[in-house]
């Protein structure tokens, strides 16, 4: 089977507090780490899994700028066997729908069997994987939490829904499917596994490679576009206890006497 | 001013708590909009919701067949297409249906897509300003979109104050007949259901409950210790679940249970909509994170700025020699 997964760099949120920056244009992007989108983590995994077992390909495939090579390599690192960096001045400031049509013009250069995507990445929409299905007018399914491969045209999936459930649909290959946290355990990549793959060729296609018409992606071809971040305000906020960790105690176990908290 | 259909999700007859949350959000794109439900599904529970619905939407257009009995998304996107306009508004709850339905649904009908929306602050000429979340509530942004050839807007469920009205007095159209070919290659097979675990969150009084910022499998035990000081069960967050330090009858959350306790120690917690949609009934909430701007200080009733590791241990011990 051949697999295809669309892959992510993103700042990692569990080493980095996001901040807007001063113009408030922006986050505050100095000294953040970046790794990959953690639902693309389980979705190369599954990748790699399903290979395994019933053999066939997986590449990686990311739109990004120079730096997004690092994230191929540790998915090349995990197991991967191919990577293809999507880059181009023209492709900066895309909205979901630019990013599914960058990786559609890449899709249809290769042959893929079945295409996945993470459930959702930094901006927390959730839309490319959807949004690139219908583009190549194949089935999706969204929030993927297990997969059986039936024979070589059909799938089983699980799609995690409210509660816990799940529900089960047989789907049709060549279909996307966006993968949902859980799903495995990824694997270690240490140290060793990245050197292996440091020197392996990664193509570079931009928008000529791949016949897209620059104004149609990146910031000229956006319909949705962020204007500006700011800090938001809900509610109206805690009361944050203050002093030493005894007087915060001494005041918490108060509030959570009142409060029933204690038995 | 463009046409806005709200898309109305339903289970046994009755309608989802998105449906007036919807018709509250259309009138934040436009006031004065007659807004039309859309609602698909098949027999007597359908036209119970149709029913329903057209005391809070100006117009109802039904969408009956058999193929759409369960809310296969594949199936309605295709009945959608044949049916809307190219240019209307279309807005859906952004939950695992909504989210399975809209980024496609917006590709197929050429229009623009917004994901997750938490606000709305209407339209100038041919943009919609709206605002969403980015990094799990971290930061917000106002986000503009072009609505000339039509919008696809996932609106988060929650947000939106519902509108109780019921003062449209609308009719239902039954747009059956338009729905067009809904032959899919996506088969609803069954729904399997959550498993039941060894403790039942969703009675507990008082939870200690855990996020990432546990950081470890073994530091379980600590936050186990406080909870049994407190006589409070545990519960956590999705990461927890995902790494399978707990079991899945103990997450919190959309994807987990709903829980009504009448306190939540939320400990190393960012608060992200999902993990909150699983906390109802506005208990007594304690947030203890590290990081002084989490979301979560923002609908807690009382913070802590500690490493939870070190405040855990310290608390169950103050406790313990009450
Ligand atoms: C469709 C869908 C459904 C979902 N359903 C659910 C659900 O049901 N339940 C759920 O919880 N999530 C759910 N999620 C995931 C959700 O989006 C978040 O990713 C998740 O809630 C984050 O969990 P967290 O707060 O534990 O982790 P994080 O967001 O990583 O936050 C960890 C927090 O711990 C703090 N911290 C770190 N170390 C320490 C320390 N030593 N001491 C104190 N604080 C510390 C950090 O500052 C941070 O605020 C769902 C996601 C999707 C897409
Ligand atoms: N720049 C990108 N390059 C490759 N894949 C992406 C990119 N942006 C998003 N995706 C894929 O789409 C998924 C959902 O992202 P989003 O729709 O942005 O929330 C991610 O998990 C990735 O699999």
């Amino acid at each position: 089977m051949e697999i295809l997964v669309c892959v992510k760099r993103v700042p990692d949120t569990s080493e980095n507090e996001i901040e807007v920056g001063s113009d408030g244009q922006d986050i505050d992007r100095d000294d953040l780490v970046y790794s990959v989108n953690e639902w693309d983590n389980y979705a190369v995994e599954e990748a790699i899994q399903i290979v395994d077992k019933v053999g066939g390909k997986v590449t990686v495939v990311t739109v990004g700028d120079d730096e997004s090579e690092e994230v191929l390599r540790r998915e090349m690192a995990m197991g991967a066997n191919e990577g293809i960096l999507l880059s181009d001045d023209a492709f900066e400031s895309s909205d979901g729908k630019g990013i599914a049509a960058i990786l559609k013009a890449a899709v249809e250069k290769g042959s893929y069997d079945l295409i996945m995507t993470g459930a959702q990445a930094d901006a927390g929409a959730g839309q490319v994987g959807g949004m690139l299905a219908a583009m190549l007018d194949q089935p999706y399914a969204s929030l993927v939490n297990s997969i059986e491969v039936i024979d070589d045209k059909k799938l089983k999936v699980g799609r995690e829904i409210e509660g816990g459930n799940q529900e089960m649909n047989e789907i049709q290959m060549p279909c996307v499917l966006s993968i949902q946290t859980g799903i495995n355990e990824p694997r270690y990549v240490g140290i060793r596994g990245i050197r292996k793959v440091a020197s392996v060729d990664i193509p570079v296609l931009g928008a000529s490679d791949l016949g897209i018409d620059s104004g149609s992606v990146g910031n000229a071809g956006a319909s949705v576009k962020v204007q500006d971040y700011f800090v938001p305000v809900f509610g109206d906020g805690a009361e944050m206890l203050e002093g030493s960790t005894e007087e915060i105690i001494d005041k918490l176990i108060e509030l959570l006497k009142a409060q029933g908290g204690l038995k | 001013m463009t046409q806005i259909f709200a898309y109305i999700t339903h289970n046994g007859g009755a309608a989802d708590d998105t449906a007036l949350e919807l018709a509250a959000a259309a009138k934040k794109i436009d006031a004065g909009a007659a807004v039309t439900a859309v609602i698909a599904g098949s027999g007597s529970d359908l036209d119970a919701v149709c029913n329903e619905m057209a005391a809070s939407y100006s117009e109802v257009w039904k969408i009956d067949n058999e193929a759409m009995a369960y809310p296969n998304a594949e199936i309605i996107r295709k009945a959608l297409v044949s049916i809307l306009p190219a240019d209307g508004i279309v807005l859906l709850p952004h939950d695992t249906f909504g989210m399975d339905l809209g980024p496609g649904l917006s590709i197929k009908l050429d229009a623009a897509f917004v994901a997750d929306v938490v606000d709305l602050e209407g339209v100038e000429g041919s943009t919609l300003k709206l605002v969403r979340q980015e990094f799990a509530g971290q930061v917000s942004t106002h986000v503009t979109c072009d609505i000339s050839a039509g919008a696809v807007l996932n609106i988060r469920p929650g947000v939106s104050q519902p509108d109780e009205s019921k003062s449209a007095g609308g009719q239902v159209v039954d747009k059956s007949g338009d729905a067009g070919d809904l032959s899919v290659v996506r088969k609803f097979l069954e729904i399997v259901e959550a498993e039941v675990g060894d403790v039942d969150i969703t009675k507990s009084e008082v939870l200690v409950s855990v996020g990432r910022g546990i950081e470890d499998e073994d530091n379980i035990e600590i936050a186990q210790e406080l909870a049994e000081a407190m006589g409070a069960d545990l519960s956590c967050s999705r990461p927890i679940v995902d790494a399978k330090w707990l079991e899945k009858s103990r997450q919190v959350g959309t994807s987990g249970q709903t829980v009504k306790p009448k306190v939540y120690m939320a400990m190393g917690i960012s608060g992200s909509f999902q993990h909150l949609g699983g906390i109802k009934g506005s208990p007594f909430m304690v947030a203890v994170n590290k990081n002084a701007k989490a979301p979560i200080y923002q609908v807690a009733d009382v913070g802590i700025v500690a490493d939870i590791l070190e405040f855990i241990p310290e608390l169950t011990e103050k406790i313990k020699d009450l």
